[in-house]
């Protein structure tokens, strides 16, 4: 440091320490937007340490600062880069959490205006269904009043008729809303079943000392429940288009309102969203995902991002109360007999798996795409998934677990 | 020399600043990592600083890592760095206060009670709730040493959140109030040790209190000096040898990926077979490799021919 050169007056050691000061608090404000997490204690602690000596090597600095400030893998990963790119002048890689694949697609859209832009397309992605019943529904909506009856409405509606924006607006809050319902719902229903309670022995002698040993008052102790885990993996693919932003309202709604939800998103990859949904406002929560989410509206490798996901998220973010909710179509691009494999390993690891499926709300629609007669051997639960109402029917269903 | 005005009086009483001017019982990193060394760990490049930084700033050492990486060997070989005893806190779903912290020995209590009937009750009660009935957990034995030992809390991602939340109060205050005794402050401040597989993702809290290093499953070289260090009469030329190997085996698409512990294991069972060079004896490599494979599908990827394969492109 420029402490150890040629003699100095106090003043001057003060210019230097306040001009490393300044340095010092410059860099712990580049890596907190850097989404570390780092507080006035940890500011002191870095100060004090460049005080103490660490500030002689940059190799020495650095580490010292490293096992300071991460908290975490992904900081311990991130940080050589960020500390060169700012006290050595090199340039840093930007940080992503999409994993697998290689990133490439850039002009894909945001998600934020995918609802929008699905309405728009809608013709083009729903020909192979039958057209007729689409008039009828529109006119069934005509003439009825504005308020309650039309929110109704709008819950028994399939998606992809959804056309007008506030329309599309209503069923968001509505799915949002939905989410937060099951949260208490499903909370309440665990307390009041459980029970199977035994003696507790050692606070039992210990609670009736008082009485000479003798058990007046017996302590008994209960299983702790887990609280239930939702984790979710969205089919956010092209031919998904059309329920992608419901979906992902009503995901961020559970986020939100459980106290245990992870969810993931995959197309050809997979990426892990629980982070950025983590947002308290809705549209800015989809504007973080747009960035991480590079490539959604193309093929679904189903079979390759669960095994990305088996490899990876499951040891973590799945335990032994937890339900897997898969949401796709089933049309799979990639190898349906790797599906069919990571799906048995997934089976083995959580208690149930349900399969949300837009097109199984559809008149005559059977299971025959490759992806999905693949997975359905190890899906509990095969549900459709096109309306509010489907959406909700889940509920009585996870109370149960 | 001179870096302040050094003034008329004695050179001993300036005020610390700059290189090497750390407080004297601290040891610096290179010390660390001599000591280290003697204790038979062979550390990778930084985890010496986060040591000595865990002594300077007083904050405890989260280690994260893949299972099998060495995390708790870090905690036993800083141990031997400071020459203390090391107190192990093992984590566990349901893991509670009486387990970790401290408990009264109910049935002793019980014996001193009707062994003293008829006699004035006051005393008594004195008399239950003494040290003679305490019985220390490791979190209480680690607070009340006259010399900080090393304590390590094992799989910290195990215990329950409202477990960490305690743990969290107790690493910043260092103290406990048992109702029947009092506060117990700390005599002495333990050097904390935390490690996690990642089974559960931690607090943030937890997280922001703690230095965090991340062990890594260690490069061929240092592999290699660990089988050295651990494994008697064994040549280098074999360590280096299983130390490839076990690097290619990472690198394969496995359930389960085998750690340090078990790369020992395998090079003590080579040892014991008397192989001297892997390339002449696949069948022995090959009959061994269940050191290292601990799942049926792992098992069965590793067919004869993928072990010869890996065994021509490591000897």
């Amino acid at each position: 440091m420029s402490c150890c050169g040629a003699p100095m007056t106090p003043g001057e050691a003060d210019e230097v320490s306040q001009l490393m000061a300044a340095k010092l608090s410059a860099f712990l404000k580049t890596l907190r937007d850097n989404s570390f997490a780092i507080g006035l204690q940890e500011a002191g602690d870095a100060a004090a340490l460049m005080a103490a000596g660490y500030a002689e090597k940059p190799s020495l600095l650095r580490a010292a600062l490293k096992h300071l400030v991460s908290a975490r893998k992904a900081d311990w990963l991130a940080f050589d880069g960020i500390f060169d790119a700012f006290w050595l002048g090199t340039r840093v890689r930007s940080r992503s959490l999409v994993s697998g694949g290689n990133a490439s697609a850039s002009g894909n859209p945001a998600l934020k205006s995918l609802p929008d832009n699905a309405a728009r397309s809608a013709d083009a992605a729903t020909d192979q269904l039958p057209s007729a019943e689409n008039g009828e529904n529109d006119a069934a909506g005509e003439g009825r009043m504005e308020g309650a009856s039309v929110v109704e409405n709008i819950a028994a509606t399939d998606f992809r008729k959804l056309h007008q924006p506030e329309d599309i607006e209503k069923a968001h809050v509505l799915a949002a809303r939905l989410a937060a319902v099951m949260r208490t719902r499903l909370t309440r229903r665990d307390q009041m079943r459980s029970k199977g309670e035994r003696l507790d022995l050692r606070r039992t002698i210990h609670g009736n000392i008082s009485h000479g040993g003798a058990p007046v008052a017996l302590f008994h102790r209960r299983r702790k429940e887990k609280p239930l885990r939702l984790v979710m993996l969205l089919d956010a693919s092209g031919s998904m288009s059309l329920y992608t932003g419901v979906f992902l309202r009503f995901i961020h709604g559970v986020l939100d309102a459980f106290h245990e939800a992870e969810a993931f998103l995959f197309h050809t990859r997979l990426a892990h969203v629980s982070d950025a949904m983590k947002e308290r406002d809705a549209a800015r929560a989809l504007d973080r995902l747009s960035m991480m989410a590079q490539g959604v509206g193309g093929g679904t490798k189903i079979g390759e991002c669960l095994a990305i996901f088996n490899r990876w998220h499951a040891a973590r973010v799945i335990h032994s109360r937890t339900c897997v909710m898969i949401v796709s179509d089933g049309y799979e691009t990639g190898d349906a007999e790797q599906l069919g494999r990571e799906m048995a390993a997934l089976r083995r690891r959580c208690r149930r798996i349900f399969w949300l499926n837009p097109m199984a709300g559809w008149d005559g629609y059977a299971p025959e795409a490759r992806g999905i007669r693949a997975a359905l051997p190890y899906v509990d639960l095969h549900a459709p998934a096109n309306t509010l109402q489907s959406l909700a029917a889940l509920e009585p269903y996870l109370a149960k677990l | 020399m001179s870096r302040f005005d050094p003034g008329p009086g004695d050179a001993a009483s300036l005020p610390a600043c700059g290189e090497g001017a750390a407080p004297t019982a601290r040891l610096s990193p290179d010390d660390i990592a001599v000591r280290l060394a003697e204790a038979g760990y062979i550390a990778e490049g930084d985890l010496a600083t986060a040591i000595s930084l865990m002594q300077m700033l007083g904050r405890p050492l989260l280690l994260e890592g893949e299972a099998g990486v060495g995390k708790t060997a870090v905690a036993k070989a800083l141990a031997f760095v400071h020459g203390t005893e090391l107190i192990r806190l093992q984590c566990y779903e349901g893991l509670d206060q009486p387990a970790a912290l401290y408990e009264w020995n109910y049935q002793r209590q019980l014996l001193a009670i009707q062994a003293q009937q008829g006699r004035e009750a006051g005393l008594a009660e004195d008399e239950i709730f003494s040290e003679k009935f305490l019985l220390e957990r490791p979190l209480l034995a680690a607070i009340r040493r006259e010399r900080s030992p090393v304590l390590l809390i094992d799989e910290i991602d195990r215990a329950d959140e409202e477990f960490e939340a305690f743990l969290l109060e107790l690493l910043s205050e260092f103290q406990i109030s048992i109702p029947e005794l009092g506060t117990i402050k700390a005599r002495s401040v333990p050097h904390v040790v935390l490690t996690s597989n990642g089974t559960r993702e931690l607090s943030d809290a937890l997280r922001r209190r703690c230095l965090y290093h991340y062990v890594d499953y260690p490069d061929v070289d240092r592999e290699a000096r660990i089988i050295l260090a651990h494994i008697d009469k064994i040549d280098a030329s074999l360590a280096l040898q299983i130390a490839r190997m076990v690097e290619k085996i990472r690198k394969e698409d496995l359930r389960k990926v085998p750690g340090v512990a078990e790369t020992l294991d395998w090079a003590a069972a080579l040892v014991g077979l008397n192989v001297r060079d892997l390339a002449d004896a696949p069948e022995a490599v090959h009959a061994t490799l269940m050191c290292l494979l601990k799942t049926r599908e792992d098992k069965a990827r590793f067919t004869r021919e993928v072990t010869e394969r890996l065994i021509g492109r490591v000897a």
